[in-house]
């Protein structure tokens, strides 16, 4: 189960609206990169795995990136506040705005919902850590991405923050990776799946 | 900012110390100085909420955290997502 704290990770405290902003950083919610999907690969993956430490590590990663997705919104919230017509049409908030009005709703930059397509549980270690470890660095390369985009320090400190997460957690992943290797050997290492057949490197 | 959020982004600080130190752990769980540090980071986190509630009453997280009697002051205290600087309480 999940019990919640009244905080976010990272103070999140946005003084100027951007309309123009929050449609491209609402990308890290809903995108393919996204915490959403984060979070949902890493709490779906856990239950075909071998090893304590990787499940321990997938449940602490994936409750994590909880966390992400909630400043994430936050972030789109603040900068949706008090908007006024000319800024919405302006700004090209206006295609988002015609759905959604000011809610906050997971889709990508270019306007497409999230879908289940963007994470991938396939039952088997070595293939599930490895979409893992990718999955950290595209999300840590769309950051980048907004990091380019956006001049504002109330947005950038945030932003930078959950950058560096991205980093660690691709560390921890390739940490959990060297364990499995260390519980696999040369005979079982492609031919059989610990996370499926009996019997698998004993 | 005023003392009391101070205090608070104070144990936030703590908080996510101690994330970042179990991440470790779930990965390196016989790492003794590692085990170490998370319970030094739980000690202070500790001492701070006591002199938060020493001051301030209080210091509501979890709704588990909640001891009034009168009304079930969860629904009171501000929501993380809204912008702390403009609804200070």
């Amino acid at each position: 189960m999940w019990s919640y704290e009244k905080k976010l990770e990272f103070p999140v405290n946005i003084k100027n609206p951007n309309p123009k902003y929050a449609g491209i950083i609402i990308s890290q919610f809903g995108g393919p990169d996204g915490e959403l999907g984060a979070s949902m690969r890493y709490l779906t993956q856990r239950y075909s795995m071998p090893y304590s430490e990787v499940k321990a590590i997938l449940t602490d990663i994936g409750t994590e990136e909880l966390a992400h997705l909630e400043m994430v919104c936050a972030m789109v919230h603040q900068l949706t506040r008090k908007l006024s017509y000319e800024q919405i049409k302006e700004s090209g908030f206006d295609k988002y705005f015609v759905d959604h009005t000011a809610a906050v709703y997971p889709v990508a930059a270019a306007g497409i919902p999230w879908r289940a397509e963007y994470i991938a549980a396939k039952g088997d270690i070595l293939a599930d850590l490895h979409e893992d470890l990718a999955a950290e660095q595209k999300a840590r390369v769309t950051y980048d991405n907004l990091l380019r985009l956006i001049d504002d320090p109330d947005i950038r400190e945030p932003l930078k923050f959950l950058r560096q997460r991205e980093i660690v957690h691709y560390q921890r992943f390739g940490e959990a990776l060297r364990l499995t290797a260390d519980k696999l050997d040369s005979k079982n290492f492609y031919v059989c799946n610990p996370s499926f057949d009996k019997n698998c490197g004993k | 900012m005023s003392e009391k959020q101070l205090l608070k982004e104070k144990i936030h600080q703590y908080d996510f110390s101690i994330i970042e130190a179990e991440l470790f752990l779930d990965t390196h769980p016989n790492c003794r100085r590692a085990l170490a540090v998370l319970h030094e980071m739980k000690t202070e986190r500790a001492a701070l909420v006591k002199t938060y509630e020493a001051k301030y009453g209080d210091y509501i997280v979890r709704a588990a955290d909640v001891n009034n009697q009168n009304r079930w002051v969860w629904v009171d205290s501000p929501w993380p997502w809204e912008n702390s600087k403009e609804c200070e309480v």
